[in-house]
């Protein structure tokens, strides 16, 4: 078999994206991938403006977003606010993710960023997002960046490892695949798709591009790798076309916060909206979901 | 609290049938008027799914077939070939906009007719039929332009449409909209499983206020057909079905001044190289072989792959078919719909049945078919020979036959030792490979890196026994002007 990076064309994989994005889940499998997409969710916030009682709000949603709907998988924040978040999680199934290894541009020594890393999980951060180096990527340079992954690797043995790719500065698909492959060999628990930072971002087609890695990956090597949406992922709608992506090429066993996550801040307004919908019949205004 | 996660399964999520209003009974569409046939003769048209009776739909015998064609010569006569190319242009248009605006009630009705997913009818069937006469309402006072050096293309006169029953709706459109744009005017026979979309299409002529006969539409079989072939004030012939009826339109007409547009069958080559995208070309595959169950002229029905990833791509498709989702045509998340008739099912059984006994590997996908209805899952053979018959006869199903093949020169040998040549596809990485190879196969169309791309401005037709004239594009019209 030809080696060398594995080939990608748009055409069919937008138009294999498109229809899976388009499925039509209806009354019972909307109101069961509702509940999944919120077991699922990472609840996000990323601002400079992030304050400890910001962070507390966020983790009493995330822990009960709504009487009768599951907990979000993690709360996603800065290392600066993981021991707030720890504290408020404290007992309940929501784990704390920390994004590191200098979020968003990942443009920093790499003792830097094992430092952050590793204080991070010393505050109690159990999952880590870390970026990787786009620049070393883009130069060519795959060894530093496999190998920058490896260390962070080492340096959270334990805890969950989150690789993002910031799939909208990659620049082709078969960029982003090799990024996939190239991540998955380093040794990532989760490959996730941006930072939220960039206009682009997640695109069904990506999502389907990253299952194709993840699939190929699990079948070659027998290690079930997961997967984490993130940026402009805002309405049900949206995320429901994810799911059925997931669905339909990597299977159920995906289907569960082990792995499978959407990361986002305002999606759960729309979902526990949409939800009501689903068992009332009727549209509640956003007056009745309570926000953080 | 973390719940424990039950599976997804998709609900169903069936189309509403409520924009489609069915009568119990058709008449042919003869000068802007429904009528009875002449011996009052009717036949059924069911649905393929349920086996559900539709509707009575008017037998067109010989008789009926020759008011038609009179209707289509007066209409012509009086009105057509009088009428401004601009003026023309209007009507064409305004049958464009009308398929738009009621394009899901010709989905739904094309689905429950023909048993194609209402996805497909959705999102392929109608709005290329649309596009379609918008593209052609766009020529009719542009053809000094359109064919270069003749400052006077005049329309033939009267055309005969014979149109199969795979893409029911489209394929008349595809010989309506460019006789009616270059002049002519036309008698469609809409193949006997699926009359029900054309008569709807005749019911939007009416609507759209077009002048008597420039449009007639005469339901029946083969036998009605075979009235129109030898119907001697038909000017111009154009069909799309199968080859041996091909063959015997064209004996039929020879010695006749009667123009012939023929489109028939195919045994498409889908060539795969080892540089090209797998996973695209999976859906490539898929595309080629299991769009519209392989009910499809240019289906890529004969896959030659290149050795050393033969076993990588038979291994994706194994696990590809088994996520394709088989069942009731008009839910939005089928895939694979019902087979078109019992016929057709019984001719796809007895072809897979030979290629078992010859010795090739059949693989299936999974699927339990309900009771009633028509239906043949998803299905490709490995270990296929060239000699045998799955290797070379069209099966018109979902069944694909596998091959290997070494290098390229290979590959084209293998592609084009067939008397067919509509449609070919090409797998590669590399441009140059995929010019190479594009310009050593004999088919009508050949796609790279894609499959089943149509658009109006671009020709389709066949090499060989595939048939000859194109459809589409500026070949398209000059099949219907005096040039």
């Amino acid at each position: 078999m030809p080696s060398g990076p594995t080939r990608v064309d748009a055409v069919m994989l937008e138009a294999r994206a498109t229809v899976l994005a388009s499925r039509s889940i209806k009354t019972s499998a909307k109101r069961l991938a509702l509940d999944l997409v919120v077991a699922c969710m990472d609840l996000t916030t990323l601002e400079g403006k992030d304050t400890p009682s910001k962070v507390r709000g966020l983790c009493a949603r995330g822990i009960s977003p709504a009487p009768g709907v599951p907990s979000v998988a993690a709360i996603c924040i800065y290392p600066a606010l993981v021991a707030v978040a720890r504290e408020a999680l404290e007992g309940s199934s929501v784990k704390v993710a920390s994004v590191a290894t200098a979020f968003p541009s990942g443009l920093s020594p790499l003792d830097v960023k094992l430092r952050e890393t590793r204080e991070a999980l010393e505050a109690g951060a159990q999952e880590i997002d870390m970026v990787i180096d786009r620049a070393a990527f883009l130069a060519g340079d795959y060894g530093r960046v496999s190998g920058e992954i490896a260390a962070v690797r080492d340096a959270c043995e334990g805890a969950t490892l989150k690789v993002i790719l910031e799939v909208g500065e990659l620049g082709s698909y078969a960029a982003i695949r090799r990024a996939c492959d190239l991540a998955l060999e380093a040794g990532a628990d989760f490959l996730k798709t941006s930072t939220g930072k960039l206009g682009v971002s997640s695109t069904p087609a990506v999502a389907l591009l990253m299952c194709e890695s993840i699939r190929d990956h699990a079948r070659r090597t027998g290690r079930c790798v997961g997967l984490k949406l993130a940026g402009g992922i805002r309405n049900s709608k949206a995320a429901l076309g994810y799911v059925a992506i997931v669905h339909e090429t990597l299977g159920n066993d995906w289907l569960r916060p082990e792995r499978f996550r959407i990361g986002a801040s305002t999606l759960l307004d729309d979902v526990l909206m949409q939800r009501e919908k689903e068992r009332t019949g009727s549209y509640a205004g956003a007056d009745y979901v309570a926000t953080a | 609290m973390r719940a424990a996660v039950p599976d997804l399964r998709y609900a169903p999520a069936p189309e509403s049938t409520a924009p489609v209003t069915i009568r119990d009974s058709y008449g042919l569409f003869i000068g802007g008027e429904w009528v009875a046939s002449a011996n009052a003769a009717t036949f059924v048209t069911q649905n393929p799914a349920t086996e559900e009776k539709l509707a009575e739909v008017a037998y067109a015998e010989a008789a009926d077939v020759d008011r038609a064609v009179r209707s289509a010569r007066r209409g012509y006569e009086k009105y057509w070939r009088k009428l401004r190319p601009s003026e023309r242009a209007k009507y064409v248009y305004r049958i464009a906009r009308a398929l738009t605006e009621r394009s899901r009630e010709f989905a739904v009705l094309e689905t429950m007719d023909g048993g194609k997913p209402i996805r497909e009818a959705r999102d392929f069937d109608v709005p290329q039929a649309s596009a379609h006469f918008f593209y052609h309402a766009g020529w009719a006072d542009k053809l000094a332009w359109a064919i270069p050096g003749t400052e006077r293309a005049r329309p033939l006169g009267v055309v005969g449409a014979i149109v199969p029953w795979n893409f029911p709706l489209l394929i008349a459109t595809w010989k309506i909209a460019p006789a009616l744009a270059c002049g002519n005017t036309i008698v469609l026979k809409p193949a006997e499983t699926t009359p029900l979309t054309a008569l709807l299409l005749a019911q939007v002529c009416l609507e759209a206020e077009l002048p008597p006969g420039v449009v007639n539409v005469i339901t029946g079989d083969g036998r009605t057909g075979a009235a129109l072939v030898e119907h001697p004030d038909v000017d111009k012939l154009s069909f799309t079905g199968s080859t041996e009826v091909g063959k015997a339109i064209r004996r039929a007409t020879a010695g006749t001044s009667k123009r012939l547009s023929l489109e028939l069958g195919g045994k498409s080559a889908f060539i795969v190289y080892d540089d090209a995208p797998l996973d695209q070309t999976i859906e490539g595959i898929v595309s080629g072989i299991y769009f519209n169950q392989g009910h499809v002229c240019c289906a890529g029905s004969r896959l030659l792959v290149q050795e050393n990833v033969a076993a990588d791509l038979i291994e994706r498709l194994r696990a590809r078919i088994a996520t394709l989702r088989h069942g009731d045509p008009l839910d939005k998340n089928t895939d694979i719909g019902a087979i078109n008739s019992k016929a057709q099912r019984d001719k796809i059984v007895e072809l897979v049945q030979s290629g078992v006994e010859e010795g090739a590997v059949l693989v299936q996908a999974d699927f339990m078919p309900p009771e009633r209805g028509y239906w043949y899952p998803a299905s490709f053979f490995t270990r296929v020979q060239p000699t045998y018959r799955i290797a070379r006869e069209e099966i018109f199903g979902p069944v694909l036959s596998v091959m290997t093949f070494r290098t390229p020169d290979e590959a084209i040998e293998r592609a084009n030792n067939l008397p067919y040549g509509l449609s070919a596809g090409v797998w590669t990485s590399s441009g140059a490979l995929g010019m190479y190879t594009a310009q050593r196969l004999q088919a009508g169309v050949v796609w790279c890196n894609t499959f089943n791309q149509f658009d109006p401005s671009s020709p389709f037709g066949g090499y060989k026994e595939s048939g000859f004239g194109r459809e589409g594009g500026l070949a398209g019209l000059r099949a219907y002007l005096e040039t």
